[in-house]
């Protein structure tokens, strides 16, 4: 289950955005091997039935009413931005539609 | 003005700002004058606040001027991890990505500083992202333990644990997502308290494991824990997992050095073979102590703590590989490769490839894999099982006991470079205060002297049920105060080393 | 091949995704105002932006009306659901998560049943709805160079995070069997009478032309009589009603073309194209992401508790159907009628008509005669017109009045489609006044008279309906200002007729 094959781990850092060299795919195979290796024995906790912990806390229905509350100022949030044009967040083109 | 101030408590400076024995001002020069002296040796600061700072003291002295009600820890310097959003302040999590980050807002836990008065200092430094046991993992410096400058201040919140211990401020926050407030600690002598998850707002604490991150202070001594967590915990509407409710008094309960009628158990998974000698042999010494301050202690079994570190070595890597998708260089940060040829993909790829460290990136793509088609129910679901199984460890654990205590760290600060390479090897070092962060509970690590083999600071984890910190604080204060006086006032004196 | 050939060979199963942008006051997880139309990114904040260390916390009232939603859609109310990270990589999503739900979305197991006119009459269809979730809208992007506005060839693009985080509502049909020949017609039924729905719940504005009401249309064939089903496409960008009927025949059609030559239809998302009523083909399914979902740690679960669910359930208006039988029926209109006014969406505008004085078969007329003509040139929904039904009853006012003829209202149309005001505006801008006294007629009708000389002799021996060509010809010379029934009765007196 652990063997994490150099295709599977180029295919991971394409899903995460992530460009690898050949030195650095080699090296995270061989750590993530090891990694899962170590994490592999929790499969063997017998666990069929019990509930999912997503959350520290037991809360639930945790809502806002629907009052507008004041934005941020332009300038200060473009002023962060790599580029902009026309006071808009500018981007390199787009292959894939969405 | 003979005395230095930075050899205070966050307590006593704040009564001597209150009965005008000195000003805040002068509190926050003393400060920075030691840090522009002796920073340059522990390399903790990333970016010093400096003019900011010396106005908010101006500020507070004029408030004492005209004798107005001041908070309990007005005046007094703090130094904030880099994690933490700060108005106009950079912030880098310790990431070349956010370098010169100028978040537009403050997070919450900034803003109950400033509304307390606390003076912020400046940014330090920390693991990139928060993730790592030693503070190397930081694309900007190494910080050193102020015990000995060959060795690491642990981590993630290593900047804030050897700015304490160096008395650059006599407070910080850290945050603590697996260990990341305890373990440093531990390893630089001081205090330092992860607090019930949901009880500190994460509003403007860069997410690394949402599930699992919560801010919390790191002092000298366990009053100013106990001071801190009170101004900086409390509900937050901005934060859909905070906790509408409080706790009993800290500051109380850290004035209680009383320990008669409380039941204590040790976590029988939680030492023994592996671990470092003087660690254990410290831990035993404590466990003695604690009797003799009128507690009862038995030995609690915890069977599912075992596998505490490789479900969190699913969840945490899970929940931050989607946490820090954002960071693709297009909205804010670092962008790499757009020459007006290269497409948004390939622009993604490079800024991430060249502004994520390895660690991050590793967890990024061990997160991205458990979460993948095909391998959801065996990593990550089953992660959340067994972390379940963890929490109802605890549950019935403190059905019999009032608190749960272990060593802090299986070992004591080890040499910078040691575990670089070694991934796992650095995971160890969370051993002790994974479980307690699996199950969203309460503890802090307290000083319990140093190592017989390498003088180097041990801890002790005190675990307590959710919302019950206090209990925490009480026993965490009656065990410094029974070793009279603090550990971190047998360091040498930086000044030494200049 | 044309759709009715097709359909000899092949059966079609369509499924619809429709996201529905709520008309809430704030986003879904923040409190910026989600107004349409501000200028750009002045609507955001940490959260809407994704900014390190910002926070989601749900807005009730969305939640709220996602629940009504799943009610008035016959679903059931999941009692524990949760929010979900749906993980992709896109720079109009500024977490590159989108906060969606996943296997616990809040409605599930709905229904809605569409009435739709087929060659043995009319026809209810039941539509079983999937599920109904909620998430959050992204943000919108220009793109610049190349050919304006298209993605492909462009140089970059533009990002405006106004509209990322406001509240967005999908609705997944169940794969939908058994239309044949209809397909289009019912695809196209069932979004009219979802959007119908949701303006009657007052839950969104509902305007496909600005987006806030959005359709993918998933369509597969396979051979007559075949138990597989086919390979299915997901067309995106459907974005007006008429376009719903078209996508899918227009799919059905390249479907058919593809397997009767011999080849295999590719699981894949198609862009369709307004302009030419044809969709492109997009990203192909075997590329498809990993959405790596996963509970979203930042907010809490949903228990919709029975008391919760039953107070919503009381506040629910009337089922569009029944409204509209009390509509017809106070209106005076056939179920024929009635239907037409339907599938034209034309319901609410008739209402609003009514209500602003016009007579219910006035209305009708002008709606679903000269305007529905007008819309069907435009290729535009009635709805995107952009007329105001009260001016239609202004309208209607000024020709009872006989202040306009036929004609010249039909001209005031043509100004209010082109937003030149009020039709008395449009009246005087134009010039539209009727001429009715005797001076300024008698020229024109005496010169009718003089050209038609053998309908005059009719007219004379007493065949008053053969008066049409003079008639005619003094309209057309006076522009159609004319009013009727005055030049009518000049005509008579100048030829000495009883009328």
């Amino acid at each position: 289950m652990s063997k994490i094959t150099p295709e599977a781990l180029k295919h991971l850092a394409k899903l995460a955005r992530l460009e690898l060299t050949e030195a650095e795919l080699a090296m995270y195979a061989t750590q993530l091997e090891i990694i899962l290796d170590s994490v592999d024995k929790i499969r063997e906790v017998a666990a069929g039935d019990v509930k999912p912990m997503s959350h520290a806390v037991g809360l639930t229905n945790v809502f806002r009413e629907d009052v507008i509350r004041p934005s941020l100022d332009r300038a200060e949030v473009l002023s962060q931005a790599p580029a902009t044009e026309a006071n808009r967040f500018r981007v390199p083109r787009i292959l894939n539609e969405d | 003005m003979s005395e230095d101030l930075t050899t205070f408590s966050a307590q006593q400076l704040a009564a001597k700002i209150k009965n005008k024995d000195v000003t805040a001002s002068e509190v926050t020069q003393a400060h920075f004058d030691r840090i522009e002296k002796l920073d340059k040796k522990i390399e903790s600061f990333l970016y010093l606040d400096k003019a900011a700072a010396l106005e908010q003291a101006k500020r507070v002295d004029k408030k004492v001027a005209k004798n107005e009600t001041l908070s309990p820890l007005a005046g007094v310097p703090l130094a904030l991890k880099d994690v933490m959003t700060q108005r106009g302040v950079p912030t880098t999590c310790g990431s070349k990505i956010l370098e010169n980050w100028r978040p537009p807002y403050d997070s919450t836990v900034v803003k109950r500083l400033k509304e307390n008065d606390v003076i912020i200092l400046g940014k330090v430094n920390m693991d990139e992202f928060a993730m790592g046991s030693s503070t190397e993992n930081s694309a900007y410096q190494k910080t050193k333990n102020p015990w000995d400058l060959s060795r690491i201040p642990g981590g993630s919140s290593g900047g804030s644990s050897a700015a304490v211990a160096s008395f650059f401020a006599p407070l910080a926050i850290g945050t603590d997502t697996g260990g990341s407030i305890r373990q440093p600690a531990a390893v630089c002598g001081i205090v330092g308290t992860k607090p019930t998850y949901g009880t500190v707002s994460r509003y403007g604490l860069i997410a690394f494991a949402s599930s699992l991150d919560q801010a919390g202070p790191i002092t000298r001594s366990v009053m100013d824990a106990a001071l801190l967590n009170e101004v900086i915990a409390g509900y937050d509407p901005l934060d859909s997992t905070s906790i509408n409710q409080s706790t009993a008094s800290l500051v109380a309960a850290a004035n209680t050095k009383d320990l008669k009628g409380m039941k204590i158990g040790v976590i029988k998974e939680l030492g023994g073979e592996g671990w470092q000698e003087g660690v254990v042999a410290n831990f035993n010494q404590s466990i003695e102590t604690l009797k003799q301050l009128g507690a009862e202690v038995v030995e609690i079994s915890l069977p599912h703590s075992l596998y505490a570190l490789a479900v969190y070595y699913l969840i945490a890597p899970s929940e931050a590989s989607s946490n820090l998708a954002r960071f693709d260089g297009m909205r804010y940060g670092l962008r790499v490769g757009d020459n007006g040829e290269k497409d948004v993909e390939a622009v993604m790829n490079l800024t991430r490839a060249q502004g994520f460290g390895p660690e991050v990136k590793r967890r990024i793509i061990l997160g991205t894999y458990a979460l993948s088609t095909g391998y959801y129910d065996a990593y990550y679901g089953q992660a959340q099982k067994v972390r379940g199984l963890i929490a109802e460890d605890f549950k019935a654990a403190f059905e019999k006991v009032d608190v749960l205590v272990s060593p802090t760290s299986p070992t004591t600060a080890w040499k910078l470079g040691e575990r670089v390479d070694n991934p796992l090897a650095m995971y160890l070092a969370d051993l002790a205060t994974l479980p307690p962060s699996l199950a969203g509970v309460p503890a802090i690590s307290v000083p319990i002297g140093l190592a017989k083999e390498d003088q180097m600071p041990v801890g002790l984890q005190i675990i307590a049920p959710a919302m019950q910190d206090h209990k925490n604080y009480q026993v965490a204060s009656a065990i410094e105060a029974a070793q009279g006086g603090l550990l971190i006032d047998q360091i040498k004196d930086l000044a030494s080393l200049v | 091949m044309k759709i009715l050939e097709a359909m000899e060979k092949f059966d079609p199963i369509i499924g619809l995704e429709t996201h529905v942008e709520l008309s809430t006051n704030s986003k879904m997880f923040c409190g910026c105002s989600t107004e349409f139309g501000a200028e750009p990114n002045t609507q955001v904040c940490p959260t809407c932006l994704g900014l390190p260390g910002s926070l989601p916390v749900p807005n009730k009232t969305a939640i709220e009306s996602t629940f009504r939603i799943g009610l008035a859609l016959n679903c059931q109310i999941t009692e524990f659901s949760r929010f979900s990270r749906k993980n992709y990589f896109y720079p109009d999503m500024p977490k590159d998560f989108q906060t969606s739900q996943y296997d616990e979305p809040f409605c599930v197991n709905g229904y809605l049943d569409v009435l739709v006119p087929t060659d043995e009459g009319d026809k209810t269809f039941r539509v079983e709805i999937e599920r109904v979730h909620l998430e959050e809208d992204t943000g919108k992007l220009t793109h610049s160079g190349g050919v304006t506005g298209r993605i492909h060839g462009a140089d970059y693009s533009l990002v405006d995070y106004n509209r990322a985080g406001i509240a967005l509502v999908e609705i997944v049909t169940k794969p939908v069997l058994g239309t044949g020949k209809y397909a289009g017609i019912v695809a196209r039924a069932y979004v009219t009478e979802l959007r119908d729905l949701l303006r009657s719940l007052a839950v969104s504005d509902v305007r496909m032309e600005e987006g806030s009401l959005r359709c993918d249309v998933n369509l597969s064939l396979h051979p007559k009589g075949a138990s597989e089903w086919g390979k299915r496409t997901e067309t995106k960008n459907v974005n007006s009603l008429r376009s719903v009927e078209k996508a899918v025949n227009s799919e059905i059609e390249r479907q058919a073309d593809v397997l009767t030559e011999g080849g295999k239809v590719t699981q894949e998302t198609r862009h369709f194209h307004e302009d030419s009523g044809t969709s492109s083909s997009g990203r192909s399914k075997e590329e498809a992401e990993d959405y790596r979902y996963f509970p979203e740690p930042d907010l809490v679960p949903v228990i919709a508790t029975s008391a919760w669910v039953n107070e919503l359930k009381t506040d629910l208006p009337q089922a569009p159907s029944v409204e509209r039988k009390r509509l017809a029926q106070e209106w005076g209109f056939s179920d024929e009628e009635m239907r037409d006014v339907v599938s034209m969406g034309a319901t609410d505008l008739i209402a609003q008509t009514v209500a602003a004085g016009a007579t219910a078969q006035a209305a009708r007329k002008w709606w679903l005669g000269e305007l529905a003509r007008k819309a069907t040139e435009a290729e535009k929904d009635l709805s995107s017109l952009g007329i105001e039904p009260k001016h239609i009853s202004e309208l209607e006012q000024l020709v009872v009045e006989g202040k306009l003829t036929d004609k010249l209202a039909r001209q005031v149309l043509d100004g209010l489609i082109n937003k030149e005001g009020t039709p008395s505006e449009i009246v005087q801008k134009r010039n539209l006044v009727v001429m009715s006294d005797d001076s300024s007629l008698l020229p024109a009708i005496r010169a009718a008279i003089e050209a038609n000389p053998e309908v005059v002799a009719k007219v004379k021996t007493g065949k008053l309906q053969a008066l049409g060509p003079i008639l005619g010809a003094v309209m057309k010379e006076t522009q159609g200002k004319a009013d009727a029934g005055k030049v009518r009765s000049l005509v008579l007196k100048e030829l000495a007729v009883e009328g």
